[in-house]
């Protein structure tokens, strides 16, 4: 893409293509003879991380579409059969929905770098914006891939995007009915949702090519900021640049797995779990957490139209930052002024974030007014006021002079960013403490359970003994709609053979037909039939139950968590603490008062529970100590009880869990001596170089 | 690249290239492997895929019926005398893919006929009852199967084939 190339393939049949189509000359000159700048560091290999992302996300999401259904009634249903039946399905599932958030954490990071640097000034205006329309459409193919799990979350994270166009003046509402295809948000939305989701991909690629061409015009930018002027500021694209960026895409698919294989559903939220109910939002309703930022300035401002106008002009500013900072410098490593003014925007783009996430009530609300007016403010007035009057640093003659003065002073930038975190830490902490005193629940507690942590397996035991608390009390009004009988000899399960599930399925009247005449019958269960529900259908659990519908419980312990609040969702990550599910399904199966405390007063028809929301909860108390006879001597205690359905549930939530973590340090191992080996290779590679 | 240092440790710098490429060649192939299987049939396909049992008594002399399994039409046909001598009586070498009709029916059961309703050429559903030879007819391309369900004009083949089943009664069998 850098002028005709002379490149002439030496094998004759490559080069009687190459005469009709000069397709290899094409690829030795952008990506082998290509000229980069000698002196980029590591937040350059994420261009290249971003194409594997995108890579990775066209291929798996490909794949998922074999398998997903987009109806309203079937979408939920067929992501679980997804995860639970297809081979490799929950593989391919965590690293297409993991992978949409590390596709946002690598291009966070390619924005930022390309702000530090400067890498938007001429002459890559263009370059620059058609980077901003990549971000633009992968937020659009972001929300729109989270609406087809078809979970509460999607449903509502639907409604309430769509009806952002509602604010348009005078065609807002025909707007959001085009969206919609109907009245509401429903099968047509999710039909075309689906459309859409696999179209754009393929658009961002298409844009990619240009961003790639643009690039490969204007050339790299560097840390340095001075464009290459003679040959001794670059070295070839191959193999220099090529081995970095494999290094770079190694080290990122080291992080990526932690989440694939550990935390896959750290960056989700539980609410996703539930299938989609029209009938009622979740309580708390968050966008994902790379929209976040954007969400809390729409929520600063009380006017719907200028929130949704303030929102939207949040990103659309970038296009226009060629222009708002006109300072002749580009890095900031030189801009002494910028360079600070650079991490205070980091540290409020964080804060938004984190403000994005909070209920929009007190604190938070002037917190988010304050930091939407300094996000605004770094691009209205702090570029444009330091391009005038910073005195920036002097900028080495060349790229190569940069490369031999490495001796530079380190400590600066040391300082800012230290202090940035501080201040965002000290921030952090003083919002959280905020939160914890109105609150007022009280957390469940952390309880030990088998299946925690990297090694974690499921005690059989408990698994089994689960199933028997399960089928004798809890399958009374609870269905588990999801698990089937030949799931309890799958590996990883209980444990049982083919043959006693064969033998469990047949103690069950399965419900079938029509038969030659025309007539449903009742047969004994096999191992193919799912759990019968013991409701009909949904109002019939309604009616047998006060009112409240007694939830499928294959998913519970996923679909149910607790707030845990700054800073324990940070180190949560590290010790992969992720059974804020089990607890809670445990706790309130234990937290049943007979009476609830001096003053607390219940409806009538609920009954006090420590441990639930609001307390008053419709479930009577259902597990009593001695009330399921175990036959392997464990105590009959409510406690066993709850420890022990509580892990069957989580096995029926998990079924491929001990699965997951088994090939999840096979990864891993492979991943750490890989990107040691790459490492090397690299230094090796570029020890020519130097 | 011809420094005395790198002449004197060729072999060091060539194992690690080795070692690098070769560590990234089962990277490739152990990625590629899920990605791959995903597109077999899934656990829930394969459940349902489990033996099924059929009541015979329906069937009256002459008629067949047709069953789904494994989402192939399996005839049951309840033979008369005549077809039965009919398919027994015909030379073997005059058929295009030898097999005796009693290699074809379960011993003492002979009057049934249990076949896979999949016509050998390509797969449409051949009809039963028609074609000259009193057994099955493809209308896709013209292939004539006979009263056993052995191809004996047109393109196609092989014999309709046999899927595996038992009696478990004397008028119930199970399929698979």
């Amino acid at each position: 893409m850098s002028g005709p190339s002379d490149f002439q393939p030496t094998n004759p049949a490559l080069r009687w293509i190459e005469r009709r189509l000069p397709i290899f000359g094409l690829v030795h000159s952008s990506f082998v003879a290509y000229p980069t700048p000698r002196n980029l560091n590591y937040w350059w290999t994420f261009g290249a991380i971003l194409s594997m992302m995108l890579a990775v996300q066209i291929l798996t999401g490909v794949i998922l579409a074999m398998h997903y259904t987009p109806h309203a009634d079937l979408a939920f249903r067929s992501v679980e059969l997804i995860v639970r039946d297809v081979n490799y399905g929950w593989l391919l599932r965590n690293m297409h929905a993991c992978g949409a958030s590390m596709f946002f954490f690598a291009v966070y990071i390619h924005m930022f770098r390309g702000l530090y640097y400067g890498s938007y000034k001429e002459p890559r205006e263009v370059l620059w914006i058609l980077g901003v329309i990549i971000y633009l459409l992968m937020m659009a193919t972001g929300f729109m891939g989270y609406v087809l799990p078809w979970g509460q979350m999607s449903f509502w994270g639907a409604t309430v995007i769509t009806n952002l166009f509602s604010a348009v003046p005078y065609f807002g509402e025909s707007i959001v009915t085009l969206l919609w295809g109907g009245y509401a948000v429903g099968n047509p939305t999710l039909n075309r949702f689906f459309s859409l989701h696999y179209l754009l991909p393929f658009v961002i690629a298409g844009v990619v090519v240009l961003h790639v061409w643009a690039l490969h015009v204007a050339g790299q930018n560097n840390p340095a900021g001075v464009e290459a002027k003679t040959e001794k500021d670059t070295v070839a694209f191959t193999p220099y640049a090529t081995i970095k960026d494999l290094f770079g895409v190694s080290c990122f698919l080291i992080f990526y797995s932690w989440f694939i294989f550990y935390m896959p559903n750290y960056l989700g939220d539980a609410e996703n779990y539930v299938p989609a109910n029209p009938g009622v939002t979740p309580a708390h309703i968050v966008p994902e957490w790379y929209y976040l930022p954007f969400y809390a300035i729409l929520r600063s401002i009380p006017n719907k139209l200028a929130g949704v106008i303030a929102m939207f002009s949040a990103i659309i500013i970038l296009c226009f930052l060629p222009w708002l900072d006109s300072a002749k410098t580009r890095s900031s490593k030189y801009r002494p002024l910028a360079k600070q003014f650079f991490w205070m925007f980091v540290v409020v783009c964080v804060l938004l974030g984190y403000l994005g996430a909070q209920p929009p009530e007190g604190i938070y609300v002037i917190a988010g007014r304050i930091l939407t007016v300094c996000y605004f403010a770094y691009f209205l007035i702090v570029l444009p006021l330091l391009s005038r009057i910073e005195t920036p640093r002097p900028v080495p003659n060349s790229i190569a002079d940069d490369v031999l003065a490495k001796t530079g002073s380190k400590a600066a930038p040391m300082v800012s960013t230290v202090i940035a975190i501080m201040v965002a830490g000290g921030l952090l902490v003083g919002g959280a403490q905020s939160a914890k005193a109105e609150g007022g629940e009280v957390a469940p507690p952390a309880q030990k359970w088998s299946f925690s942590g990297p090694f974690g397996t499921f005690d059989r035991g408990a698994v089994q003994r689960g199933l028997q608390v399960y089928k004798e009390v809890c399958a009374t009004c609870h269905s588990l709609s999801f698990v089937a009988f030949r799931n309890l000899a799958d590996p990883g399960g209980p444990g049982y053979s083919t043959a006693q599930a064969a033998a469990f399925a047949s103690e069950y009247k399965i419900k079938d037909g029509p038969n030659d005449q025309g007539e449903m019958f009742e047969r004994p269960g096999r191992p193919a039939d799912y759990f019968p529900s013991p409701f009909p259908n949904e109002q019939a659990a309604r009616a047998a139950n006060g009112g409240a519908a007694p939830p499928d419980l294959s998913l519970i312990t996923k679909a149910r968590s607790y707030k845990r609040g700054f800073p324990w969702f940070i180190i949560d990550f590290f010790t992969q603490y992720q059974e804020q599910g089990p607890d809670y399904v445990s706790a309130i199966l234990q937290g049943f008062e007979e009476k609830p405390p001096a003053g607390v007063t219940i409806p009538e028809g609920s009954y006090y529970n420590t441990y639930f929301p609001g307390h008053a909860i419709k479930m009577p108390k259902p597990l009593s100590d001695g009330q399921v006879a175990y036959t392997d001597g464990s105590p009959t205690t409510v406690a066993q009880y709850a420890h022990d359905v509580t892990t069957f549930l989580m096995w029926t939530a998990e079924p491929h869990m001990e699965a997951r973590k088994r090939l999840g340090l096979q990864v891993f191992v492979f991943l750490i001596l890989f990107s040691i080996l790459m490492y090397f290779t690299k230094k090796k590679v570029w020890a020519n170089a130097h | 690249m011809t420094t005395a240092s790198s002449a004197d440790h060729p072999t060091r710098r060539d194992f690690l290239y080795v070692a690098t490429g070769a560590a990234a060649a089962v990277g490739v192939a152990a990625t590629v492997w899920p990605l791959i299987d995903q597109m077999n049939p899934d656990a829930a396909t394969i459940a349902a895929g489990a033996p099924i049992e059929v009541d015979l008594t329906p069937i009256a002399e002459g008629q067949d019926i047709k069953v789904f399994w494994r989402g192939k039409p399996i005839y049951i046909s309840h033979r008369t005398k005549k077809q039965i001598d009919e398919a027994r009586s015909v030379p073997l070498s005059s058929l295009p893919d030898p097999q005796t009709d009693e290699a074809r029916v379960k011993s003492g059961h002979d009057q049934w006929l249990v076949v896979i309703g999949i016509c050998t050429h390509l797969g449409c559903i051949p009809i039963a009852h028609e074609g000259n030879y009193d057994g099955f007819f493809c209308p896709c391309h013209g292939s004539q199967y006979d009263t056993s369900g052995r191809i004996r004009q047109g393109p196609a083949p092989a014999n309709l084939a046999v899927p595996p089943y038992q009696f478990v009664s004397d008028t119930k069998i199970q399929i698979g």
